[in-house]
């Protein structure tokens, strides 16, 4: 029996069930502001939420890889190039309903952007002054990670967020 | 840069449209995203706590928090800015109109508790958060859904109607997983003021 074809990520999403985003909005809010809280000094913050939220996206990426692999029916990537493809087309569109571009690649093609424009984690939200540094959303980059690692690839995201909520992440690999 | 033609940016968020008119999807993102994101709190919370007390608090607290700013979303934009003043009035528009907004249903049951003039109940077969989570055995009665209570907390709380809100499990007869009861009791003030209204 011939494999099933890959689903892509509109069909996928489609038959899973869904939530309302601004449940998922206020609840990654409410996760932020407890980490913000337990940790007083804004320096530590930003080292500590940087390290927290990888971890915790981690954990998080490590178990949505099996989910995503299981819904989607994806084939096994050729390169990197594929894998950026396919986070950005099924897997972002599969669990929060929007796909990413990928962009800027460098000469060598281990590392590119993500490009989130509309992002339901960072639905009206502003940093105030004392957190600018913050990097909001750095969850996806240990989501991605984690689910990453789990396939057998070792990436190093790192993210980056603009003002205007737009989310860069930036995932590079080693070169074979 | 590539895709922006169709996005407006904003250069502030309260300039922002609250609703995103018909694209369904824009509005939902899936149940496991939440899932895993809502296990993630309570796993962060249970490093942060000594004991199961103090878990809930917690929880609560971080329920408390989004149920104030569903208050405010709901009521600018599902209810014309039009207040709720009386106690019937806000606990329907909890079990209906917060529920359908947050869990995509309205609430199993209301119903005004028996033993005392000041608590009601919302009940709930299986309350969405605690779908994907079983409780160990040496966790005595923790349930999940003190983020939901704290969620009706801030609800009640913003609207003018403070209460200690708290979640149950009710075991039930041929199911297999419990109830879950949200059980509000209403502060003093709140009565006095329902009896001088009617």
């Amino acid at each position: 029996m011939a494999p099933p074809a890959p689903r892509t990520g509109d069909a996928v999403f489609a038959n899973v069930e869904r939530v309302n985003a601004e449940l998922f909005t206020l609840t990654y809010g409410a996760i932020v502001r407890q980490l913000l809280t337990d940790l007083e000094e804004v320096e530590e913050v930003n080292k500590q939420l940087d390290q927290i939220s990888i971890f915790r996206g981690y954990n998080i990426g490590i178990r949505l890889i099996d989910e995503f692999l299981t819904k989607s029916n994806i084939s096994r990537c050729v390169d990197f190039k594929e894998t950026a493809e396919v986070i950005a087309k099924a897997g972002f569109k599969m669990f929060l309903g929007v796909t990413a571009s990928v962009t800027n690649w460098d000469a060598d093609g281990t590392s590119c952007s993500l490009v989130l424009e509309d992002n339901p984690l960072v639905d009206f939200v502003e940093l105030p002054d004392t957190c600018q540094g913050l990097y909001y959303c750095n969850i996806l980059s240990g989501v991605i990670r984690g689910a990453l690692e789990m396939a057998c690839i070792s990436p190093e995201p790192n993210f980056w967020c603009t003002h205007q909520g737009m989310c860069l992440v930036r995932l590079a690999t080693h070169p074979r | 840069m590539i895709g922006v033609g169709k996005i407006k940016q904003y250069s502030n968020v309260l300039d922002k449209p609250l609703s995103r008119g018909k694209q369904e999807f824009c509005l939902q993102v899936s149940l496991s995203a939440f899932a895993f994101l809502f296990s993630e709190l309570v796993q962060y919370n249970q490093t942060q706590v000594d004991n199961i007390a103090e878990l809930e608090r917690r929880l609560e607290d971080a329920g408390y928090a989004v149920g104030a700013r569903v208050l405010e979303l709901l009521c600018h934009r599902d209810k014309g800015n039009r207040r709720e003043t009386r106690l019937l009035g806000i606990l329907s528009f909890v079990h209906s109109t917060v529920w359908k907004v947050l869990f995509g249903k309205v609430a199993d049951s209301l119903e005004k508790g028996t033993e005392h003039e000041d608590e009601y109940m919302i009940s709930e077969k299986e309350l969405l958060v605690n779908r994907f989570i079983s409780i160990p055995k040496d966790m005595g009665t923790f349930n999940c859904g003190a983020f939901v209570a704290g969620i009706v907390r801030g609800v009640l709380d913003g609207a003018g109607f403070p209460a200690v809100v708290t979640a149950h499990f009710v075991p039930m007869e041929g199911q297999q997983r419990p109830r879950t009861t949200i059980l509000i009791k209403f502060a003093e003030e709140v009565l006095r003021r329902e009896a001088r209204f009617s």
